[in-house]
């Protein structure tokens, strides 16, 4: 072995530990709030950290997939919304079983991902042209559908609302919503990690040229991953209605941008191939923890704002340096 | 190799030709039943331009057939042509004798044929043991395979490691490691490692030596002996002269979207192969 300095060595750790500088900014942004506010160390603020990070975390593992094929979805919280809004009327206006109201909501949600795949695909259009495009498309079909009325889940069936069920466990309370997103985001690290599709996913978003070379069809990587993240929306769309108690056409407008921001922040690169879900919880969490730290102390709430805008200058900047590796 | 000299026998020069240098007689197109690959009559236009102008190709076992030729020669169409990354307007392939037809390069390799890519088809981010069974990833034995459709990682290590050795690559030792962290000689040695194991037919290197110094493409070229010593026939397109006369044991020349002839490292001289290849020496037709 060659000798290495010291910042070669980190550089190296970061390159086949992506999760690393996320999970060390997540813990020393915690510690210095929690000196300057002890009480974000208690079960209280922390579950409320956990309840509040649970949509956007949710999203963000669609776009983790996206990201890691080189893409961006734009259209993460407008499909979402079409999805929680279908669920929500079948239900209160067509008095369907809340079990076909929510399967009839998840449909419509990996169908709309399923059309993003599509335009990538078969128009060879760039994803960000095409989320950009079906943002404006699912965001009107929402509003038109819903007539730009909210439906309160006391209208719906219960079950659509289940995500809000409160789970104690010790001191802290979590709702079924975050037991949900935790079980997707395990899963989907499982498959990414240990299934060759997940590998897949990986070799097409780092050099698609490769990929094709080495026999992986990549159109239908790239169309599966655009619907399993419509899935994930689609089932997010749920889990949002038991998080803000109804479904409206204006819930999670701030989704499409927070989820991009958790991926960033949690070490997965905009270029594709490489990060991964772990990372990205670490980055929603992150999120709101600065959310949630910085309103303890007190701070104005754009102060928030302002770093985690600074956070995604560093994360990126932070990629590219661990890009630029050498053996 | 003892076997291989005497399947060149349609193609040797014979005492008197050899004499006569630069001005061997075409090859007689051996018997398909013969060859490990053989390409006849191959034709392939794009709109007004001719591409390949009726090119017959042999490969035979356990040699290694170098392509040269000049930009636009026609070295990379006739090599598409018979790998399936281009599928020639008419003309036959013949893969052991029987006649193939090759929708895609998907098809070359289910035939066995691998393609180490120009390009370096190998992806930056994965490691050495992902790379080698990209696109043929190995799942674990029992449930976890079948049903959880889990990787066998450890496995495919191993295997990776194994065919490393197999070619003598020493210089890296972590299958772990990701691609992009090696230098552009020992990716090469990925790539062509990787054609080495799953080739069971033939294996085609194109411009293997091109972005590579001298001490790294000592090593490709030893790479390539050590796959003819397996067994497995070479087509090695290049640019490289001298490459070419030290690992080829026949040298086919593409010009003009033709063959200007098919030498040997012993019937010619580098010079004599590049004035041919320019067009400044024709070989005499027979």
């Amino acid at each position: 072995m060659r000798r290495q300095s010291p910042l070669q060595r980190i550089q190296h750790l970061l390159h086949s530990h992506p999760a690393l500088s996320p999970l060390a900014v997540l813990v020393i942004s915690f510690i210095i709030f929690t000196i300057i506010n002890p009480s974000l160390a208690t079960p209280t603020p922390l579950s409320f950290i956990f309840q509040q990070v649970a949509v956007i975390a949710a999203l963000a593992i669609g776009q983790t997939l996206i990201i890691l094929t080189a893409g961006v979805d734009l259209s993460v919280g407008a499909i979402a919304i079409v999805s929680m809004l279908v669920m929500a009327s079948l239900s209160a206006q067509q008095k369907l079983p809340g079990i076909l109201a929510l399967i009839i909501g998840v449909i419509v949600g990996t169908l709309c991902g399923l059309l993003n795949g599509l335009l990538v695909t078969r128009l060879r259009l760039p994803p960000f042209i095409v989320t950009l495009g079906t943002l404006s498309i699912f965001t009107a079909i929402a509003l038109l559908y819903s007539g730009g009325k909210s439906i309160g889940r006391q209208q719906m069936d219960p079950l659509l609302s289940w995500t809000r069920t409160p789970i104690p466990i010790g001191t802290f309370t979590l709702t079924m919503g975050v037991i949900i997103v935790i079980i997707m985001a395990l899963i989907m690290s499982f498959v990414l990690s240990q299934t060759a599709w997940g590998r897949h996913v990986y070799a097409v978003g780092d050099d698609i040229e490769a990929a094709r070379l080495a026999g992986i069809r990549v159109n239908r990587v790239l169309l599966s991953v655009y619907t399993v993240a419509g899935l994930i929306y689609g089932i997010t769309g749920w889990v949002a209605i038991g998080r803000a108690g109804g479904a409206s056409a204006n819930a999670i407008t701030n989704g499409n941008l927070e989820s991009i921001t958790a991926v960033v922040i949690g070490g997965t690169s905009l270029f594709g191939g490489r990060g991964g879900i772990v990372g990205t919880m670490l980055g929603a969490l992150i999120v709101y923890t600065f959310n949630q730290g910085l309103s303890l102390a007190h701070v104005d709430a754009q102060w928030r704002v302002l770093a985690v805008g600074l956070l995604i200058i560093v994360a990126v900047s932070l990629d590219q340096w661990i890009r630029r590796v050498k053996a | 190799m003892t076997t291989a000299s005497s399947d060149f026998t349609p193609h040797a020069l014979s005492e008197e030709e050899q004499t006569t240098v630069g001005l061997g007689a075409p090859p007689v197109l051996a018997e398909p039943s013969k060859t490990v690959l053989s390409g006849r009559g191959l034709i392939k236009t794009f709109g007004k331009v001719v591409g390949l102008d009726g090119v017959d190709i042999d490969l035979f076992p356990g040699e290694v057939l170098a392509v040269i030729g000049d930009n636009g020669a026609g070295k990379s169409t006739l090599i598409k042509a018979l790998t399936g990354a281009l599928i020639p307007d008419s003309g036959q392939v013949f893969l052991d004798g029987q006649e193939v037809h090759f929708r895609g390069p998907q098809d070359a390799r289910q035939a066995g044929i691998e393609t180490v890519y120009q390009t370096l088809a190998v992806a930056p981010a994965l490691d050495i043991a992902a790379n080698m069974f990209l696109g043929r990833e190995r799942r674990r034995s029992g449930p976890l395979g079948s049903i959880l459709r889990m990787l066998d990682k450890g496995g495919m290590k191993e295997a990776a490691g194994k065919s490393m050795a197999n070619l003598g690559i020493a210089t890296v030792q972590n299958m772990g490691q990701a691609v992009e962290t090696l230098s552009g000689g020992q990716r090469q040695a990925v790539a062509v490692a990787r054609a080495a194991t799953f080739a069971t037919k033939f294996v085609v290197l194109d411009e293997p030596t091109a972005a590579l110094g001298v001490k790294e493409t000592g090593q490709v070229l030893n790479l390539i002996r050590q796959i003819k010593e397996k067994g497995l026939p070479v087509i090695l397109i290049s640019h490289n002269m001298p490459n070419v006369f030290e690992v080829s044991d026949r040298i086919h020349i593409a010009r003009l979207g033709g063959c200007a002839g098919v030498i040997t490292p012993k019937s010619h001289t580098p010079t004599e192969a590049v004035a041919i290849m320019t067009g400044a020496t024709t070989l005499q037709k027979g």
